[in-house]
């Protein structure tokens, strides 16, 4: 008894470290005045981690709307109600779907590339010799990584937002006759620019910021060896998906719980 | 001034987790010489130069480079002092997403604001120095093992440092490149005025460049001199290093229970 009280004492301890550790990494790499090669590394990551993860998130917007058009539609015309079709899917979409299922997408394509890339970097002592020659990796591989993911997620689930309605046209008016002009006069009326689309872009940055910081710690505090580095890919991915659907729930509760 | 060690490690205590990897080794590098630090693998001769190179603090004990001490710098001096040293690592650690040429150019690009053109110049030089200048628009996926330990040397010599630390240089190469590295150390060391530390348990090869020797062992210092005196030692176990046999004070077994009780405990799993 006493050793699993000590055990689950040492585990807490542990854990308060590692997240005492993770803070002071994104205080310490995240702040300064970028110069002008900053800028140049920013753009890079942001075609590693951006432009690279289009064609996966694009693909799940419009097959995610196509399929929210189609359950929505089933359930809709039972009540005569297929007319607020365009409302369901947008609201769906703007307000959940497309900045969850966006950074869970994220972490599965970027955040686990950023992680082994920088974990095979600690590993082939790529960090430490940037280090001796007196440049801090913080700065220089991690900053530019950390705010690309940031503000490549909340980028892609705009795009994720917009393909996504798009495929509930495309299934919803094209091919089960709802009227065209009630799809979108109805998502018109009833979507709110600051409570739907503002708090969706909010959750979305919120969701980058996490998604991003755990990847690149989480390739910078692993053990570097073969094994480590797929341990830690694994739980940037694990950790990632639970902490953006965590986060989701307490930010909706905050958001739309008054709303009704 | 000439005559000051250019680093002095002052009775230097490391441990990791348990078990403790130095206890009280004390070290004076002289200036403009090689200097080699050898001893049996796992005696933590790399972290004695991530210790020396600031990287990891020790337990107790100071690294005085130039009379600087390594440890109580901050973090912004601790960079401006590293830029005074070159370190060739193990691997080579070449960053991997640029080619050989913006490899070597790195450390110029970020210290220095010398046009493009000069830059051009400084590491064509390098290049030239380690005889891979026809290699420079390769990546470093593409360099053999001996290649790529030249080119990061190219590039820890690239900022003219005043002292260069190589971490275990002749590792893992074939008989020509091996040579060929002993060469280039010897002569970069002679003609650009270097302070060299050389991390090794290749004997014959360590002994052959350096001016003066530490043998490290159990933590603590076995050994030091010229390379002729450490032939001649007759402490045993620093006569079994250096002569190369495979059992004697320092023991050929892992430590484990007698080899006949292991063998007749038939319940016992591992």
């Amino acid at each position: 008894m006493m050793a699993r009280l000590q055990r689950l004492g040492r585990y807490g301890c542990d854990s308060l470290e590692t997240l005492g550790r993770a803070g002071l990494f994104l205080v310490q790499s995240s702040f300064g005045i970028p110069s002008r090669m900053g800028w140049y590394l920013w753009l890079r990551q942001m075609h590693f981690v951006g432009v690279l993860s289009l064609a996966i998130v694009l693909v799940s917007g419009l097959f995610i709307g196509m399929v929210l058009a189609l359950q929505g539609y089933t359930i809709l015309v039972d009540f005569g109600a297929e007319q607020a079709l365009g409302q369901m899917v947008a609201l769906s979409l703007l307000r959940e779907l497309s900045p969850v299922v966006a950074a869970l997408l994220f972490a599965g394509r970027a955040g686990s590339a950023l992680t082994a890339e920088i974990g095979l970097m600690k590993a082939t002592e790529q960090l430490t010799s940037m280090e001796m020659i007196g440049v801090d990796p913080l700065r220089r591989i991690v900053a530019p990584r950390l705010w690309a993911g940031f503000v490549a997620l909340p980028l892609l689930t705009v795009g994720f937002s917009v393909v996504g309605i798009g495929g509930g046209y495309l299934v919803g008016v094209e091919w089960l006759g709802v009227f065209e002009g009630s799809y979108w006069g109805n998502m018109q009326a009833s979507v709110s620019f600051i409570d739907d689309i503002g708090n969706g872009m909010v959750k979305s940055l919120v969701f980058a910021l996490v998604v991003t910081w755990i990847a690149v710690f989480q390739g910078y505090d692993l053990i570097p060896t073969s094994e480590g580095i797929s341990r830690a890919t694994t739980r940037t991915v694990v950790y990632s998906s639970l902490v953006v659907l965590g986060l989701d729930f307490l930010l909706t509760a905050l958001m739309f719980g008054s709303l009704s | 001034m000439s005559d000051t060690p250019l680093v002095v490690v002052k009775d230097l205590h490391f441990s990791r987790g348990e078990t403790s990897i130095f206890r009280g080794v004390d070290l004076r590098i002289p200036r403009g010489k090689i200097t080699a630090v050898m001893g049996p693998s796992g005696t933590g001769k790399t972290t004695l130069l991530k210790l020396i190179g600031g990287q990891l603090v020790p337990d107790a004990g100071q690294v005085l480079i130039d009379g600087a001490d390594v440890h109580a710098l901050s973090r912004k001096a601790l960079f401006t002092l590293r830029r005074r040293m070159g370190m060739l690592f193990q691997s080579g650690a070449l960053f991997s997403e640029i080619d050989v040429y913006e490899n070597v150019a790195f450390p110029l690009r970020v210290h220095t604001d010398l046009p493009d053109a000069m830059i051009r110049d400084v590491v064509l030089m390098k290049l030239e120095a380690v005889g891979l200048r026809g290699a420079r628009k390769l990546m470093p996926a593409e360099l053999s093992g001996g290649m790529a330990r030249r080119v990061a040397l190219a590039r820890a010599i690239a900022l003219d440092p005043e002292l260069i630390l190589y971490d275990e240089p002749f590792v893992g190469q074939d008989p020509i490149s091996m040579g060929v590295l002993v060469q280039l150390i010897k002569r970069l060391n002679e003609a650009l005025g270097l302070t060299s530390i050389v991390v090794s348990h290749d004997i014959k090869e360590a002994l052959s460049i350096a001016d003066y020797v530490y043998v490290i062992a159990d933590g603590e210092v076995m050994a030091h001199g010229t390379p002729d005196l450490l032939n001649v030692d007759d402490d045993p176990r620093v006569s079994q290093f250096v002569h190369g046999e495979p059992d004697g004070p320092v023991p050929f077994h892992y430590p484990a229970v007698d080899f006949l009780t292991d063998i007749l405990t038939p319940g016992a799993q591992s």
